[in-house]
């Protein structure tokens, strides 16, 4: 299966609208088939001689036809009827998460052109910030709070789950679940200005105590700074990229940007755009505006040996 | 009878016919063509211009195309593509798909019901021309690289200053205030016709289908257009005088600007095919040779399906966090408007299987919609189930459907419909061979351009992206699309060569070449000035074929009726039976709705930065009120003179 593809689902809620959807496809194609077949059996049985002259083909009622256009409209209705019954039972089975199991709960705020995610705890110490890739455990509920930061988006885990907007000033809810350890495709689907196109997520779906050792290694601080050249490279940092981007443990504290304090674990970069390599990292910091136009991150017109301080510094944030 | 002074009947002398022709002329020269107020004049302006607007919004879709057929190309700036798909839409939804039928309905409805022109001959003039000066007014803004850019349907807060501070939101929130003007009028128009100037004796359930589609398309729009005018005012004074209707930080609501399109805005995309659908139902069953199965049926699909189409907004907003139950509610609409739309499937199959179809271009372009309608119709059908919408919704299955939809059931019914009426338009005959080319060209391109983009939305493409990233199973699929598009256009090109090569030298029509039975066939062929010499009187659906149908309602009279040529006159009947009631005086050409629409633009050029340009808004006003004085200045002539009391 393709990445964004939601022709097979992988969790509890994805299983009764794939069937829905494909129950529906299908219905239409037989709809098409049987239309399209009459017609052109239509015109091919009954036509008259091509280039004759109208005039030439006499005008008649032929039958009314109202018999049959009540069965072509009553069995239209019935198949209908049963759409929407069967539509309405998968809404309510996926309205909420199965009851039994305490649903994970992470807020994910959409704004242009990334995602932040707090995992939310009722211990403030132990709530994760984090962006752009989120871990979840398989075969739990994960209850998701969107929260809309400037302009409408839309979270969208095809292989799990629907569409919710992120609209800004009312909190929306959605939830899913991974039935399957998995990388997950997500994307923005409502568009929100020029990066639109680059505004893709993972969700990676993990059996629980992978989960939870992740997320205790999230939760630490980055580690501190081993020489003293780093600890160079670590204010370089703060110096340029500390009032947007958060390191936990050192004081760069900004929170208008992706939080960075563990970028090495993470696969991507810019949403979902690059791959984490050393040279997709260091050709995104020299110039942002290169890689993704209209990126809120600015250009910053880094120096050479700035630009490979703030590199080597990102790539000791495991 | 109520009138004020009984009108003669007789049949049409020579003198007679000369006057009338005299009367009804439109002065030649510029002066005359900037005044004048005939219906077909304008109809054809109408359908000229929209095609022109088709033409520029072609040439934006291939443009995207090129550059998404290969992933990760950079052909076009984000920010171009952006400007190209929402003017693309723009231009498509409200420049091309409404204007063409207006273009059709104005030239016709007189036509067809039997009348020497619209109800409101200057208001009329005046749509067409606020049509014109909207349709510039926005694409000013696009030729200075500030064209919309935040999709047709224009979501806040993208579209507040704050994120879009350029002149490109107030272009389009202005212009469409400014078209709405225009539709509002010219829907009045067309209610008020179908109320007023149908031939005596075509009571309602002797009309065409194509007057039911525009009229129930008309009503639809008096209704929801204040809504989306009122969406876009609160926008521009959001973006120009600091109020917070849409600004979440001082309560605004995102949400409330969703609600206030898509009521305009569903009802509009029914409004742009039901007319369309009435073309279809009114000339496919000329070439089966026998009347429309379920007329009657179908009238009621036709007004259920604009009915319902009032409540089922909100399935373009299943995605916006609303309650389940509501969402319940338009889903079941949204499945159940399918019903009335099966109506008109069935009888158009059932039209072709128990008629005589005779196999031309225009048949061609009439039996292929059906089965583009279906296509269009199950895609709508899936995305109305609200779980299976969270999947499909703002992905390439929904350009797919709007796809099918616009291009199946508006653009391949109004060729058909071209060529089908041309020979009525312009005398002659269009060329069948190059006909069956373009339509083979067209109806192939487009579904090889669009069919597989059902499965590029199932595979996850979402849709207004500038472009992707390859190995998502998408590269394929767009390629394909890519090409199909090209091979359409090509489809669509040859049909506008046929259109020049036939005026040149397309063979002499006569009056009636398909033998068709409806009233604009009874005459001469393009129409004198008048339209009827003499008002005919209609007995049944099939005026010219109740002859050979053996319709036992009497006998429609078409040479001899009542004969008025004292002025522009024509005859006013009862709301549902038609009877003859009133001798209506219709205005002679005037320059007034032309005046007016240049005031109109002003206005609204001033508008586009009040604090600097106040004043042309005011000069605008100015030229508006003396518009308007000339246009009511009261004429002698157009009153109505009381000879007798009754
Ligand atoms: C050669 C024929 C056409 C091609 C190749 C074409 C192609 C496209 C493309 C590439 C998009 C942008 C999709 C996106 O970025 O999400 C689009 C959007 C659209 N098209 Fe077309 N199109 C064609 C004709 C038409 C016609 C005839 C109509 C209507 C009568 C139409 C109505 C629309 C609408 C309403 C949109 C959505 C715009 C938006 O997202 O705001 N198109 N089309
Ligand atoms: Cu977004």
């Amino acid at each position: 299966m393709t990445p964004l593809s939601y022709l097979t689902g992988y969790g509890t809620k994805a299983y009764p609208v794939t069937a829905l959807t494909w129950g529906l496809l299908i219905i239409s194609i037989v709809v098409v088939v049987i239309v399209t077949g009459l017609v052109v059996v239509g015109v091919i049985t009954r036509r008259v001689r091509p280039e004759t002259p109208l005039g030439e083909v006499p005008v008649d009622r032929r039958g009314s036809g109202l018999g049959l256009l009540g069965v072509g409209v009553g069995i239209s209705t019935f198949v209908l009827m049963i759409s929407a019954v069967w539509t309405m039972a998968v809404i309510a089975k996926i309205n909420a998460p199965p009851p039994g199991q305490k649903p994970l709960v992470i807020e994910i705020t959409g704004g242009q052109w990334w995602w932040k995610a707090r995992y939310l705890n009722d211990d403030a110490s132990k709530v994760l910030t984090t962006a752009d890739e989120f871990h979840i455990p398989v075969s739990r509920p994960v209850r998701i709070e969107l929260i809309g930061a400037d302009v409408i988006h839309s979270f969208w885990v095809p292989a799990l789950a629907g569409k919710t907007d992120t609209i800004p000033g009312q909190t929306n809810e959605t939830w899913l679940q991974a039935d399957k350890p998995g990388r997950y495709r997500g994307q923005c689907t409502q568009y929100c200005g020029e990066q639109h196109a680059h505004m893709a997520f993972y969700v990676i779906a993990e059996p629980p105590a992978q989960f939870e050792q992740w997320l205790k290694d999230q939760l630490q601080p980055a580690v501190a700074p081993t020489s003293p050249l780093i600890a160079q490279d670590e204010h370089v940092f703060v110096e340029h990229c500390g009032a947007c981007h958060t390191v936990r443990g050192s004081t760069a504290g900004g929170s208008v940007a992706p939080d960075l304090t563990h970028l090495m674990s993470r696969q991507t970069l810019a949403a979902g755009m690059l791959e984490n390599t050393p040279g997709a990292l260091a050709g995104w910091i020299a110039e942002p505006s290169a890689v993704k136009p209209g990126t809120k991150m600015p250009d910053l017109y880094l120096s050479g040996p700035q630009l490979s301080a703030v590199t080597t510094y990102l790539e000791t944030l495991k | 009878m109520t009138f004020e002074r009984v009108p003669a009947t007789g049949t049409a002398s020579p003198g007679y016919l000369e006057r009338l022709t005299k009367i009804w002329e439109t002065e030649p020269g510029i002066l005359g063509w900037f005044s004048s107020v005939d219906h077909k004049e304008i109809g054809i302006r109408y359908i000229f211009t929209a095609f022109i607007f088709l033409a520029l919004g072609g040439v934006e879709a291939l443009i995207m195309r090129v550059q998404l057929a290969r992933p990760d190309q950079h052909l076009l700036t984000p920010e171009q593509y952006d400007q190209l798909f929402s003017t693309h839409g723009m231009t498509m939804i409200f420049l091309y798909a409404m204007p063409i039928l207006s273009g059709f309905s104005n030239y016709l409805w007189p036509l067809l019901l039997g009348a020497r022109d619209m109800a409101f001959p200057r208001v009329n003039a005046l749509s067409y021309w606020l049509f014109v000066a909207a349709g510039i007014f926005m694409y000013t803004g696009f030729a200075m690289g500030a064209g919309p850019n935040d999709g047709w349907f224009n979501y806040v807060p993208y579209a507040n200053k704050e994120y879009n501070p350029g002149l490109n939101m107030d272009f389009y929130a202005l212009g469409m205030i400014f078209l709405g003007i225009s539709t509002t009028v010219g829907s009045v128009n067309f209610v008020v016709t179908f109320l007023r100037l149908r031939a005596p004796g075509m009571s309602i359930n002797r009309v065409p289908i194509m007057i039911w589609g525009t009229f129930t398309a008309s009503v639809a729009n008096i209704l929801v257009v204040p809504s989306v005018s009122l969406a876009f005012f609160l926008l521009w004074m959001d973006r120009n005088f600091g109020t917070h209707f849409f600004d979440v930080s001082a309560g605004g609501q995102p949400l409330l600007w969703q609600h206030l399109f898509w009521i305009f805005a569903h009802p509009w995309v029914y409004a742009i095919v039901l007319p369309a659908m009435g073309m279809v139902s009114d000339a496919l069953p000329v070439f089966c040779r026998r009347p429309l199965v379920g007329y009657t049926a179908v009238v009621l699909s036709t007004l259920a399906t604009m009915t319902l189409g009032f409540g089922v907004w909100v399935h373009h907003m299943f995605t916006t966090g609303l309650p389940t139950l509501a969402l319940s509610f338009f889903s079941g609409v949204s499945i159940i408007i399918a019903i009335p739309s099966a109506v008109a499937v069935f009888a158009w199959t059932l039209t072709i299987w128990l008629g005589r179809p005779v196999i031309t271009t225009a048949f061609l372009y009439f039996a292929s919609m059906i089965v583009l309608f279906v296509i269009g119709g199950v895609s709508g059908f899936m995305t109305g189930s609200v779980p299976v919408d969270w999947q499909l919704h703002d992905t390439y299955f929904v350009v797919a459907h709007i796809h099918y939809v616009l291009i199946g059931i508006n653009l391949f019914p109004v060729i058909g419909g071209l060529y089908f009426w041309f020979p009525k338009f312009s005398g002659k005959m269009m060329n069948e061979t190059l006909g069956k080319w373009s339509f083979w060209t067209s109806f192939i391109g487009f579904n090889v351009a669009f069919l597989p983009m059902h499965l590029t939305g199932l595979l996850g493409m979402p849709r207004r992206v500038y472009t992707y990233p390859a190995h998502m199973g998408w590269d394929t699929l767009n390629m394909v699309t890519s090409i199909g598009a090209f091979v359409f256009a090509i489809g669509i090109v040859l049909t506008f060569i046929n259109v020049l090569v036939s005026l040149r030298s397309g063979r002499i029509a006569g009056p009636n070449p398909w033998d068709a039975p409806t009233l604009e066939w009874s005459m001469s062929s393009p129409p004198p000035p008048y339209n009827f010499a003499v008002l005919p009187t209609v007995a049944s659906r099939h005026p010219l074929w109740e002859q050979r149908l053996g319709d036992s309602h009497g006998t429609s009279t078409l040479d001899e009726g009542f004969t008025l040529d004292d002025k522009r006159e024509t005859i006013g009947t009862t709301a549902l039976d038609s009877e003859p009631d009133v001798i209506l005086k219709m205005p002679f050409d005037s320059p007034a709705p032309f005046i007016l629409t240049v005031g109109t633009s002003l206005i609204f050029a001033g508008m586009l930065i009040p604090s600097r340009l106040w004043a042309v808004t005011a000069v605008g006003c100015l030229v508006v009120i003396a518009a308007i004085l000339i246009w009511l200045w009261p004429e002698r002539e157009l009153g109505q003179r009381v000879e007798s009391s009754q």
